[in-house]
């Protein structure tokens, strides 16, 4: 008797998020990503389509990076000193396809960058880069709540992937970037059901499920991983049992957490960091990551290779 | 498909003889269900019943030993398919391929840096599994080889040879190791299966797809052989994940005794993030051996710290004993610095009071192994908490000073913790990568 494989009926599905705006639609990018659209669980291609790759985008700041281990500041060098250069060698070099840049200058512990300031930085980087952007602010609610509307304005119609949204604040963000055609990251904090909560919060606003990229706060390989890869497996498991509220895609700060790692601080030993960057996003990658956050450029190369690999067969 | 108790029930003497040590028949029926018992308690038994209650008693996926001693290597009895349902029991064996062709010289060295593979993080040992020698030359280099790797390791061994005639030679040597033979294939069904029967030995099962594969598996439980590996054969990485699925899925939820067995996958690749990536990604979707190339400490500490990550209950995070813990030469005026009894927290802590070579006391507070912040919502971590350890871990006996230390993020906690224990409270840093600044400072 032939042996009976069992394959999985999903009904629902992630949701695509497109990021960028190209000319025809109005902004000026040279091309948009699209992340999300599983049909089935990560990479059980028999199962279900998976039609869009995993995406990676280079992380980079507004200032200087001052907690950035040796192996992961070297590569770039001097232009760590400025956002325009660094975000340009990402493109050049590093055929970024996507850039995230982080406003932490505007922290009030950080040099309070005034909105303004970030809006004139967010206009030349549109200008000096075409890939689309994820923007980010520093974190800090209320400055976020000055920073963040003018950014998106100086962005209105490019289609950036603005953030982020929490539970205690994400009214100003989401009128923000409802007005002026961007997508959102919602942030919960390793919790499924504030996860749902804010996604239903934000849509109740008016801003489509097909607009929000979820952020499910991970830890790096080693420093509760576990926690986020089964938080990211019953998400996913949700929206494919068809709970449209959990099916928008993962975006995950994988550089953020894994260069925080002591065994990344090894200076010594740069091999160690990247692959504790590499494995931490390769094993959320298994759990559903839709667009992961990076840092190093030899980790970016790897995991693209290992994307790659996935979707051959 | 497992009985009910009642099920059980009928096929009991029913007479409540209480010689299983139970009242009733029905009291050990629910117990066998609960595979709480063994059917060997009921001395009743027709064989034919026994046969019966031994199959539905066998968890889906058998449980297979390699090696012997401290370091034998225990795969498969998991229940689930998500770590969140339950939690994966048995880590994934992981080890590391030796060629045959290679020179003495390279092949000691080879093992003594696999030997070295030892790791400790947050407290527990980090380890790895397995030493596979791979034939690549005649029978007399093969054993020969797996005299001297055997010699130099105490780990697990794997033979991968094709060669019965090589195989028993190497058996012959390794009695009392335990060694897993790498592997049965329809060619070489019976050669293999009588070696596995002589040498009370396991073995890989390799078919290219599930179905030569389980009927593999099934015409060698009918020669009596039954601890087995499932092995899948070369393939690319979704494939392979495909496969492991489906091996995990249909053992679970159809109970195919053919399939329910751990499975086995080789990484080979030349660049080591490329074979790091690849084995983690078997690592998360249950595979029970990783057999690699690569030695690189780096990687390999990565790849056993996922292992770590992934096999940790789910429902009971790894905690330290709560309890005042002398950090360097303490005297009476060192610093107390407060954290939970989460593994990750203390250990964290630990390693930057380590790292900044001031000598401090950490008090770990038991918070049920919750972290700071969780532990701090859910009310594990309260002002009346802490001081209560302090007064239960004599922290008053061991310092002269009154000042205590506590995590950035709980600054909320100082005025009632001060109020309550007369310390004075100082707030340290949210992250611990602050404290040896911090501690510099104070």
């Amino acid at each position: 008797m032939a042996l009976q494989l069992i394959t999985e009926k999903w009904s629902g599905e992630v949701s695509v998020v497109t990021i960028g705006a190209a000319n025809q639609e109005g902004g000026t990018r040279s091309h948009a990503v699209k992340i999300g659209g599983e049909k089935s669980l990560p990479y059980l291609f028999k199962e279900g389509s998976l039609p869009n790759k995993p995406q990676i985008a280079f992380e980079i700041l507004d200032i200087m990076p001052s907690d950035w281990p040796n192996a992961v500041s070297a590569p770039y060098g001097k232009t760590l000193n400025d956002p325009l250069e660094w975000a340009d060698k990402c493109v050049r070099d590093y055929q970024a396809g996507i850039l995230c840049v982080r406003l932490l200058g505007s922290h009030p512990d950080f040099g309070n960058k005034s909105p303004e300031e970030e809006a004139q930085l967010i206009k030349k980087l549109l200008k000096k880069v075409s890939v689309p952007l994820v923007i980010l602010g520093s974190g800090d609610d209320a400055k976020d709540n000055l920073v963040l509307p003018a950014i998106s304005e100086a962005a209105k119609g490019e289609r950036c992937l603005i953030g982020s949204a929490v539970q205690d604040n994400y009214k100003t963000i989401v009128a923000s970037v409802l007005a002026d055609g961007h997508n959102i990251i919602a942030e919960s904090p390793i919790d499924i059901n504030i996860a749902k909560q804010l996604n239903i919060l934000i849509s109740d606003m008016g801003l489509a499920l097909e607009r929000i990229v979820m952020n499910p706060t991970i830890g790096a390989l080693g420093y509760g991983l576990e926690y986020a890869y089964s938080i990211m497996e019953r998400s996913r498991l949700a929206a494919l049992a068809g709970d449209k509220t959990m099916a928008s895609p993962f975006i995950c700060f994988v550089g953020q957490e894994a260069w925080r790692a002591k065994e990344a601080k090894a200076d010594d030993l740069p091999d160690q960091g990247i692959i504790w960057e590499t494995l931490t996003a390769t094993a959320l990658i298994q759990a559903g990551a839709d667009l992961l956050v990076m840092r190093h450029p030899k980790a970016v190369e790897k995991v693209k290779e290992y994307i790659d690999n996935l979707f051959r067969s | 498909m497992a009985l009910s108790g009642l099920d059980i029930y009928k096929l009991l003497p029913k007479t409540n003889c209480r010689e299983c040590g139970f009242a009733t028949c029905l009291a050990f029926a629910m117990q066998l269900a609960k595979k709480a018992v063994g059917i060997d308690k009921c001395p009743h038994l027709t064989s034919e019943v026994k046969g019966k209650l031994e199959a539905q008693s066998q968890p889906p996926i058998k449980l297979i030993t390699i090696g012997s001693g401290e370091t034998r290597l225990e795969i498969g009895n998991e229940n689930v398919m998500f770590r969140h349902e339950e939690k994966f029991f048995r880590p994934a064996g992981i080890g590391f391929i030796v060629e045959d062709n290679s020179t003495d010289a390279e092949i000691k060295t080879k093992i003594e840096k696999i030997n070295e593979l030892k790791f400790e993080r947050v407290g527990q040992r980090l380890e790895v599994n397995l030493v596979a020698i791979r034939q690549n030359k005649d029978a007399k280099r093969f054993i020969d080889v797996v005299q001297l790797v055997s010699v130099n390791t105490p780990l697990s061994l794997v033979l991968m040879s094709p060669d019965a005639q090589a195989l028993k030679g190497a058996l012959e040597i390794l009695k009392g190791r335990n060694p897993l033979i790498y592997h049965a294939t329809k060619e070489n069904l019976t050669a293999l299966t009588q070696l596995a029967k002589d040498y009370k030995v396991p073995l890989v099962a390799q078919g290219d797809d599930l179905e030569k594969v389980s009927e593999l598996t099934a015409e060698l439980s009918k020669q009596g052989v039954n601890d087995l590996i499932i092995e899948t054969g070369k393939k690319p990485i979704s494939e392979k994940v495909w496969d492991l699925t489906q091996i995990r899925r249909l053992a679970l939820k159809k109970s195919n005794r053919g399939l329910g067995y751990p499975s086995l996958v080789v990484v080979e690749q030349n660049d080591v993030y490329a074979e790091a990536q690849e084995a983690a990604t078997y690592i998360t979707k249950y595979a029970g051996i990783v057999l690699l190339k690569g030695i690189e400490s780096w990687a390999v500490l990565s790849l056993l710290t996922l292992r770590q990550n992934i096999y940790t209950d789910p429902q009971k995070p790894l905690q330290i004993e709560p309890k005042l813990y002398p950090i360097g030469q303490v005297n009476d005026k060192s610093p107390v610095l407060v954290t939970t009894n989460f593994s990750l927290s203390y250990y964290t802590v630990l390693g930057e009071v380590e790292a900044s070579k001031i000598p401090a006391y950490i008090i770990s507070i038991d918070t049920e192994g919750m972290s700071v912040l969780t532990a701090w919502a859910a009310e594990k971590f309260t002002p009346q908490k802490i001081n209560e350890s302090i007064n239960k871990f004599g922290v008053k006996d061991a310092i002269s000073h009154k000042r205590l230390v506590i995590p950035g993020y709980v600054a909320v906690m100082s005025g009632e913790l001060q109020d309550e224990s007369g310390f004075e409270i100082i707030v340290g840093p949210k992250e611990a990568a602050g404290i040896p600044s911090f501690l510099k400072n104070l």
